[in-house]
């Protein structure tokens, strides 16, 4: 079973394209990783169906960084 | 094998006139197709004339959450959706000194704010595919105004540039959105005008005619074809020579 940090990361990297390297915690979806918002907005989409939860627009706001993305996943998976 | 087939139509509005004439196209084209109506009377009527290619579905695009709702059973029962047409739409004319409120906001709910919800609701479907379909339907008013009309051209106007905006937005994952405005065709909505108004309407128009529903319908099945894949953002007017943009 992979952990939701891999998880997570497995499917930036499906989602922008790019190499699983370029993946660091502090790397910013839009700044480092090429991502436009039309991007972010698929990249939240697939977060929701992986994890099967709903992210609502405002915290979907906040999801710019790869760290990010796995700290709201952590926070709402079910423990 | 025709070139639609295997995909999942929505049309709105698919009871009687341009509607219906749409339906019938893509239907010949081989989609399956998903028509609205506002009763279940008008429902069951679209059922009826489609067959085993398409069901009615009763739809009242005002109604709070319904778009939503309707999407989700159409996706449920028949997949993803790969062609929506926007045509559902209604008149409130009044002179503007004379419009209610209520004549200008049922107008711009149904014409235009129904629209942002439809296209919003397919929108995911459609990224994930990387494949999708739009052509939401105007009016040669959008372009020329008509008094009596602000409202209905208002919302109509608005369709445009809702089309054009979302289609700078989405073209990069393969959905287009088109529009096709028609001028006067030979419908229900056109038959409540008065001989006074036809005649000159009719000194206007270099084809000397009313169009056909099947008119409008032969644009629709353009744009949502293979070969239209690079159209986008496009407005097609199908009016007689009326207005040439």
């Amino acid at each position: 079973m992979s952990t939701i940090e891999e998880r997570v990361k497995k499917i930036i990297i499906e989602q922008l394209g790019v190499k699983e390297e370029e993946v660091k915690p502090e790397a910013s979806f839009e700044n480092d990783l090429g991502a436009d918002s039309l991007d972010t907005v698929e990249l939240v989409m697939a977060l929701e169906e992986e994890f099967e939860t709903e992210i609502p627009d405002e915290e979907a706001e906040k999801i710019r960084t790869v760290q990010a993305a796995i700290d709201y996943v952590t926070a709402h998976s079910e423990e | 094998m025709s070139e639609l087939t295997g995909q999942i139509a929505v049309v709105t509005g698919a009871s009687r006139g341009i509607g219906r004439a749409i339906a019938e196209a893509l239907v010949a084209k081989g989609a399956f197709v998903v028509g609205t109506a506002t009763s279940e009377q008008g429902a069951s009527a679209i059922s009826d004339y489609l067959g085993s290619a398409g069901k009615g579905l009763c739809l009242n695009v005002t109604g709070e959450g319904a778009i939503d709702e309707f999407i989700a059973q159409v996706q449920n029962d028949h997949g993803a959706i790969d062609i929506l047409v926007n045509n559902a739409g209604i008149t409130r004319d009044n002179l503007l000194m004379r419009m209610k409120d209520d004549e200008w906001n049922d107008v711009i709910n149904t014409n235009l704010t129904a629209v942002f919800k439809l296209c919003k609701a397919v929108m995911r479907g459609m990224m994930k595919k990387r494949n999708g379909r739009i052509v939401n339907i105007g009016s040669v008013v959008g372009t020329t105004g008509n008094p009596g009309q602000a409202n209905y051209c208002a919302a109509k106007a608005g369709l445009i540039g809702f089309t054009k905006s979302l289609a700078q937005e989405i073209a990069s994952r393969g959905v287009t959105v088109n529009a096709v405005s028609p001028g006067f065709i030979d419908t229900d909505m056109t038959r409540s005008l008065t001989e006074d108004q036809k005649q000159r309407i009719f000194d206007t128009i270099p084809a000397a005619r009313l169009g056909k529903p099947e008119e409008i319908a032969a644009a629709v099945a353009f744009l949502v074809s293979p070969g239209a894949a690079y159209v986008t953002g496009e407005t097609i007017h199908v009016n007689g020579g009326m207005n040439m943009a």
